[in-house]
């Protein structure tokens, strides 16, 4: 591996990234609000599979952390729980990489919906209360996105070559 | 100094909250660029008409302003005149959707600070939150976690109005049954807690339910302003010697 094509690699993620981040920052009505998928978490599960030795528990926290910044959530939040993730899903790595995609989506439904319950939690502790079942649509609107995620960041990968 | 830290970083988050709302932009532009001849025209009489009846409102408003002063120096009372103002407009970004937070892109670049006002033609809005560096948070008066003080302008009454987290509601939640407050009633911001300046209107109210079971009366009010539409918003800018001013008041108000 040169070290030119490690460079082009980083820019591709960082892209990847940025795209997620506008994603999830799009305006939509408010009725569809709620079913907004957790695209900077999917992004970052696929990027701790497929490049566990670049992407890790540091590129979470980063990311989460910015997205702290973007949702103006008390500094830390999103990025403890995007690091757990990262943490999980590079353990689990070896294991995830050989499941059926039907399989892997399950395994992705567990990880959002941990996040969101750390998130629940730290908010829970600060006095804000989310008493309602919509605030877990996003975990399963992530899982039914997965498969397509999955496909599309595996041909961007192989086009460009990150590894 | 987690806030710094936070405002510094709003330099990384804000190029992409600006592509994120680029269709919205797009669409005002558009809005704005494929209007027929004609429809200029109409809305260009309907403004010319508008302000005519503003202008007159204003010269009423001028002789009031002046009695008002001759009367408080009589009284031998300071009180702030009129606010400064700064226009900025907001992005079109999704947060938190459990919150009721809008951007704005104006920051500490332009002299924003944590707890300023802003409002919109109709009224009170909210306050910003976190300044950033090019851009800033703000929060709205509907936000489960944000409470007003307010007075009713029919008779004075005052009471605290807070954020339900709906777009365009928020409530009353300490009133007793047998307070004077009606279906209609404007409550205007009271000037209590030294945060938004007095005066200015926030919520019509619009059901009231008086359960005798209950301590309080349950009273929900409409926002005036327009929280989810305005484009522009109106931040106050509170200068030095009016906070000197008004707080002179109070110690003379507490005299008595």
């Amino acid at each position: 591996m040169s070290h030119k094509q490690a460079y082009h690699g980083g820019i591709v993620i960082l892209f990847s990234f940025a795209i997620a981040f506008i994603l999830m920052m799009f305006p939509l009505a408010q009725e569809l609000e709620i079913y907004r998928p957790k695209l900077v978490t999917l992004v970052l599960i696929y990027w701790c599979i497929a490049v566990p030795h670049r992407v890790g528990v540091f590129t979470g926290w980063i990311v989460g952390f910015f997205l702290d910044i973007h949702t103006d959530s008390i500094l830390g939040l999103h990025a403890l729980s995007l690091a757990v993730v990262a943490y999980l899903s590079y353990k689990l790595h070896a294991r995830i990489r050989l499941y059926p995609l039907f399989q892997q989506s399950f395994i992705i439904l567990l990880l959002v919906a941990l996040s969101q319950i750390l998130i629940l939690w730290i908010n829970g502790s600060m006095g804000e209360v989310r008493g309602d079942w919509f605030y877990w649509i996003p975990s399963l609107t992530s899982t039914l996105l997965w498969p397509w995620l999955f496909y599309l960041l595996r041909n961007i990968r192989r086009l460009y070559g990150v590894n | 100094m987690f806030n710094d830290i936070r405002g510094f970083f709003t330099l990384v988050i804000y190029p992409l909250q600006s592509i994120a709302s680029m269709p919205d932009e797009l669409g005002f532009w558009l809005d704005s660029q494929l209007n027929s001849h004609q429809s200029l025209v109409d809305e260009n009489k309907k403004y010319r008409a508008e302000n005519l009846l503003l202008k007159a409102q204003l010269q009423k408003f001028t002789s009031l302003q002046a009695e008002n002063i001759r009367l408080r120096s009589l009284l031998k009372s300071s009180r702030k005149l009129q606010d400064q103002m700064l226009i900025a407009e907001t992005i079109t970004v999704d947060l938190d959707p459990y919150k009721r937070q809008i951007v704005i892109n104006k920051g500490l670049l332009s002299g924003i600070y944590a707890g300023q006002p802003i409002l919109d033609a109709y009224g009170i809005m909210g306050q910003i939150i976190h300044p950033g560096i090019p851009s800033s948070t703000a929060i709205l008066i509907t936000d489960p976690s944000h409470a007003i003080p307010v007075q009713n302008n029919r008779n004075g009454l005052r009471t605290i109005l807070y954020g339900t987290g709906s777009a365009n509601f928020l409530e009353v939640q300490n009133l007793p049954n047998n307070a004077d407050i009606k279906e209609g009633d404007l409550l205007i911001t009271s000037g209590l807690g030294g945060r938004f300046p007095e005066g200015y209107p926030v919520a019509v109210v619009t059901e009231i339910k008086r359960d005798p079971g209950q301590p309080f009366a349950q009273i929900t009010a409409e926002a005036s302003a327009h929280l989810e539409q305005s484009r522009e918003v109106l931040l106050v800018i509170e200068s030095e010697g009016v906070s000197k001013d008004s707080s002179a008041e109070r110690e003379q108000k507490d005299e008595p």
